[in-house]
């Protein structure tokens, strides 16, 4: 009986064997499901069809509570309006530049906005609208400054002419647009006067008809539009020129041009008519036909035109 | 061959389903490697000419969308020899190509270079009952070839007719519409064994793919790496692989002669693991990075380590000279070369207008055999590299792709074969029009 004893150093604790290779070749199934993946419709479906499914599904499932529904809305109302009344965004003031007493009285009670407002409310579109229905304001530019200034810089209409109807007198501007109504007459002296149905329409041929009057102006009463066709220039001592309705200024200038030459107007004369133009016709006031009538022995006419009666049993 | 007919046929018509869908798969299974190209046919034509890729040989219509290539598993002398490690490859590489083109591959057309191919020149000839010759006449001429025994489990893999002649005048390559009374063509047939082709089929189709049309490897690499005048006047390309050597002759831009030498780069290595009692790969590695034909004195003072992990530190710091690996790798290739010769012989390329020789495959890139091949084969020798492509990535336009790059081409424009003229319908067999009415029969 013997010992073996081994004086052999000690086993060294071998390396760990290398993993065996990993074989390449994608699996069966691997293979299979990368062919599928590489197939357009299904990439399709996965990366647009199923997500968008999955997104509008949670949508839906969440917004089918009739509580959180409100509970949105409410969210995004509260978070807009937050923003919306913000500091930097709020008017604090509004101006008015080039209007007159009156009209930037009208306009404030107009403009129906309790400042400070966000500028959000204020919808300027809207606004302009409805200050362009008030006739005084011909034009107005509204816009938000910065710092919170609603400005208006406003436009006048320019009253041209007084417009008598059966309604009252209006002031009209030099387009015939409506300006204010007047009480009388004596309030705006300065203003020519036109009259009759459908005035205003011709407006801007009144304005140069009475350009035109020249030399007769301090004369002119007004103008009357007859059959909303032509004008009848109206003088005092109750003359009148009638003019037509093509060419009136025309016609006015001959009218002129004859009352220069031979002082018709100055004359007893009632009715220039230049209704045609080629051939004026002039009517004579009373006592000039009187005049000629007694001249040739004829009954004197009366005040209403009718032959007097003979006095000769009187 | 009826039912050749058919099955090829009906490649063609998924060749052609499969253009129609824009992109196709090109798979090179070799001994040594395996390689995916996917191609798209956009038809647009538009060439990129910064690439420096001109309108080559009409093959701008489609373009090099995903290439990869693996490592070959389960196939020895080009044939499939373990078909579920081939399967496993193939699904690599498929897969690799497709993630680079972003496209998922369902037709692929293939090419094998083993299966003992054999080459057969076959004649026909009709009387045109017409005096004229019509689409109909050309596909009975062809159909009248006397059709040799091939041998059992043959198939027929390519069938192009190379020549027609009307009358007495030959050399015609349409004879459509010429005026005479005799019509005859010469056809090119190539066989390889049936079994192959099934397990090709096999493999494919256990990746999801469809076979859409296969084709000599040999026949590919000459597509690729002959130029338009070599393929006119006549040249042989030889290309090494790994498995085999594969010759082919072409002359009036038809193959008209095929075969392999059943010895390759492959048996290099294995002499030099052998030689050098090195591990293969590191005896593979030697003969890429290493490997020449020609010694020069130098070579003798070149030493290289040879490395290993036995855990025998004598053996593990071992140093060759690059002579001596020279000196192993060049009776070999001495060997392969022979070999090619004759084949050559027996194809009579001697006797042919033109004896140009292109040498390609990844075994023509060892040094000097360009020197070596000269002394064997003949004076006209160069190595060629396959036309490019549009699209091919750069380290995939090596010798070793042509014949990648030649499938690609035969995808885009296949040469006529017999199966693409309509069968004469006397040759239709009686049986199917029997089937059919059986089963009408029994369905209704």
């Amino acid at each position: 009986m013997s010992f073996v004893i081994d004086h052999r150093p000690g086993r060294q604790s071998e390396p760990p064997l290398p993993r065996p290779k990993r074989d390449p070749a994608p699996s069966r199934l691997k293979y299979r499901l990368e062919r599928m993946w590489l197939t357009p419709l299904y990439r399709r479906v996965v990366r647009v069809g199923l997500p968008a499914f999955l997104i509008a599904m949670t949508a839906g499932l969440w917004m089918a509570d009739e509580g959180r529904r409100a509970m949105l809305t409410d969210g995004i109302a509260g978070v807009v309006e937050k923003i919306q009344s913000r500091d930097a965004f709020q008017v604090k003031m509004m101006t008015i530049e080039g209007a007159s007493p009156a009209v930037d009285k009208a306009l404030r009670g107009m403009l129906p906005i309790d400042l400070p407002a966000s500028s959000f409310d204020i919808d300027l579109v809207a606004l302009r609208l409805q200050v362009l229905q008030l006739d005084a304001i011909e034009d107005i530019d509204l816009r938000i400054k910065p710092g919170g200034v609603l400005s208006a810089v406003v436009k006048e209409r320019v009253p041209a002419l007084l417009w008598r109807h059966p309604r009252g007198i209006e002031m009209l501007d030099a387009t015939g647009h409506r300006v204010a109504g007047v009480t009388s007459r004596d309030v705006r002296r300065d203003l020519p006067l036109i009259a009759g149905v459908g005035a205003d329409q011709a407006s801007e041929e009144a304005l140069e008809l009475i350009d035109a009057a020249g030399p007769i102006l301090p004369r002119v009463r007004g103008l009357v539009r007859r059959g909303e066709r032509r004008w009848d220039l109206v003088l005092d001592k109750g003359q009148q020129i009638k003019l037509p309705a093509e060419g009136a200024v025309t016609a006015l200038g001959a009218a002129i041009a004859m009352h220069q030459a031979e002082d018709i107007l100055g004359r007893d004369i009632r009715v220039v008519d230049l209704r045609n133009p080629s051939r004026p016709i002039v009517q004579l006031g009373i006592d000039a036909q009187n005049t000629i009538r007694s001249a040739r022995g004829q009954p004197l006419l009366g005040p209403d035109g009718k032959p007097l009666e003979e006095e000769k049993g009187g | 061959m009826a039912e050749l007919y058919q099955t090829q046929r009906a490649m063609r018509n998924m060749r052609r389903a499969a253009l129609q869908r824009g992109v196709i798969g090109i798979l090179d299974i070799g001994t040594s490697k395996i390689a995916c190209m996917v191609l798209k046919f956009d038809g647009s034509g538009t060439m990129r000419e910064t690439d420096g890729v001109g309108p080559m040989a009409g093959q701008a219509n489609f373009r090099v969308i995903g290439a990869a290539s693996t490592r070959s598993r389960g196939v020895r002398r080009g044939e499939i020899e373990t078909m579920a490690e081939t399967e496993r490859a193939i699904r690599t590489v498929v897969a690799a190509a497709q993630k680079l083109a972003g496209v998922r591959v369902d037709h692929v057309i293939a090419c094998m270079s083993g299966g003992r191919p054999s080459s057969y020149g076959l004649d026909g000839q009709i009387v045109l009952e017409s005096g004229k010759v019509t689409e109909h006449d050309v596909a009975s001429v062809l159909a009248s070839c006397e059709v040799p025994d091939f041998g059992r489990g043959r198939e027929v893999l390519h069938a192009q007719p190379v020549n027609f002649a009307v009358d007495n005048r030959s050399g015609l390559s349409d004879p459509r519409d010429h005026a005479g009374n005799k019509l005859a063509c010469d056809m090119h047939v190539l066989t390889i064994d049936g079994d192959l082709i099934g397990n090709l089929v096999q493999c494919i189709r256990r990746c999801d793919l469809e076979l859409a049309g296969i084709a000599s490897a040999s026949y590919a690499s000459a597509r690729a790496s002959l130029v338009e005048d070599e393929q006119e006047l006549g040249a042989a390309c030889i290309d090494f692989g790994g498995g085999g050597t594969g010759v082919s002759i072409f002359v009036k831009k038809h193959m008209i002669f095929s075969d392999n030498v059943r010895i390759g780069g492959n048996l290099v290595t294995q002499d030099l693991a052998q030689g050098l009692r090195v591990s293969l790969p590191v005896a593979e590695r030697l003969k890429t990075l290493n490997g020449g034909v020609e010694a020069t004195g130098r070579d003798d003072r070149d030493m290289i380590e040879v490395g290993g992990d036995t855990g025998d530190w004598e053996a593990d710091r071992r140093t060759v000279s690059r002579a001596d690996v020279i000196g192993i790798m060049r009776p070999r290739v001495e060997e392969i070369l022979e070999n090619v010769r004759q084949t050559l012989d027996a194809a009579g390329f001697d006797h042919m207008p033109s004896q140009q020789i292109v040498l390609t495959g990844g075994g023509s890139q060892i040094p000097g055999l360009d020197g070596l091949a000269t002394r064997i084969l003949g004076p006209n020798i160069r190595c060629g590299r396959p036309l490019r492509i549009d699209g091919l990535a750069h380290q995939l336009t090596d010798p070793s792709f042509s014949s990648a790059v030649g499938l690609a081409l035969f995808a885009a424009h296949p040469q006529d074969e017999w199966w693409d003229f309509e069968m004469p319908a006397d040759s239709y067999p009686a049986r199917s029009l029997r089937r059919a009415y059986r089963w009408f029969r029994n369905n209704w």
